[in-house]
């Protein structure tokens, strides 16, 4: 059941930056780990990960095993009209996540 | 008369156990105050902290039916806002009908078998964590107030008779560390007084969260003894035991940990 949970400020100021926080729930398996029986488990981190606003790519980041569990993602963006930001991220073992926030300039 | 007699001594055990505390009140503090500025943020901020997507993954399962009841937990208990502040304090607490002390797992697996009459939650589940974390979530910022007297009372000396005795190849007991030695550093950590009221908790070196009993297994392991299983009786008793040795501190969960 992939999931995020998403703070964004429900009202912005036009033109001006605001904090878009995101912490997607994900294990974001190594791929070095073997489990109780010896065997490899297999590698499986959030590969990419978009924010759109709007439908406009705003930011996206590649993720790497290098990445604990559980991403914690900080960034920010500019609103020039109120619109939706969406959220979608896809790991290795081809699941999807998606997740929405509504902003409002005022 | 022997029965009443016996009944007046247990009380005033009681009594002398509950004035006759381990670490006074004003000198307890919470595993968070050891740990560094980092993890203090994370902890404090609920759109940092990863324990709250257990907490929202819990008010998801909180609302869905399971079990040939095809009930909720909503359905008995409506919001778990207001029915739920509070319960988290009092365990683990004696439970007449099973007649064994129950933490708030045990709790909340009882009433899925029981009363929704579906099949038991696997402990250190992702499903069992996220309802315990949600419902001890409810009480975040209330003071722990278990009760060690009456049928709790067995329960809770052996988990005292635990904490004492020393275990396994290093020969150590809980006391050693977390009563006389906490604030001193082991290797890179500093030892905490080993309280329960961040719990379940979201521990960096799981890469997840855990439960008390997790956390108490990871100390038998440290001390190199035979960890008991998840849900065993000794677990629980030492759960009670910290609870009782915390009493007083405010309930923090999600915590957050190294």
């Amino acid at each position: 059941m992939p999931d995020a949970r998403v703070n964004v400020p429900a009202e912005v100021a036009r033109d001006k930056p605001f904090e878009v926080r995101v912490l997607v729930r994900h294990p974001m398996e190594t791929g070095y780990r073997t489990d109780d029986g010896g065997k490899a488990i297999p590698r499986n981190v959030v590969s990419t990960f978009t924010c759109r606003y709007n439908g406009e790519t705003v930011f996206s980041a590649h993720l790497s095993p290098g990445i604990a569990a559980n991403p914690y993602l900080r960034f920010f963006v500019t609103a020039r009209e109120s619109g939706q930001l969406t959220f979608e991220w896809i790991d290795d073992a081809g699941i999807r996540g998606d997740e929405r926030a509504a902003v409002t300039v005022v | 008369m022997l029965r009443a007699l016996a009944v007046v001594v247990a009380c005033c055990a009681g009594w002398a156990a509950a004035q006759d505390r381990v670490l006074p009140l004003s000198a307890l503090r919470s595993g968070i105050s050891f740990a560094g500025a980092d993890v203090r943020a994370m902890q404090a901020d609920d759109a940092a902290n990863p324990g709250m997507l257990w907490v929202e993954r819990g008010e998801k399962l909180w609302g869905e039916p399971a079990g040939a009841a095809g009930a909720s937990c909503a359905s008995c208990h409506g919001a778990a806002k207001s029915s739920m502040r509070g319960v988290a304090v009092r365990y683990p607490a004696f439970d007449a009908t099973a007649g064994t002390v129950f933490d708030l797992e045990a709790r909340i697996d009882d009433c899925r078998t029981r009363r929704q009459r579906a099949p038991p939650l696997r402990r250190e589940s992702d499903d069992l964590l996220a309802l315990t974390t949600y419902v001890a979530w409810q009480s975040r910022g209330l003071t722990l107030d278990v009760k060690v007297d009456g049928p709790a009372r067995a329960s809770f000396e052996r988990g005292r008779a635990l904490y004492g005795q020393r275990h396994g190849q290093m020969n150590i007991a809980c006391t050693q560390c977390h009563d006389q030695n906490w604030g001193k550093r082991l290797l890179a950590e500093t030892i905490s007084q080993g309280h329960p009221n961040a719990f379940p908790a979201y521990r960096l070196e799981w890469q997840g969260s855990g439960s008390l009993q997790r956390r108490i297994r990871a100390c038998f392991f440290g001390i190199r003894a035979d960890m008991p299983p998840a849900g065993a009786q000794e677990l629980t008793d030492l759960e009670l035991y910290l609870a009782w040795r915390a009493l007083g501190l405010p309930i923090e969960t999600p915590g957050v940990r190294r």
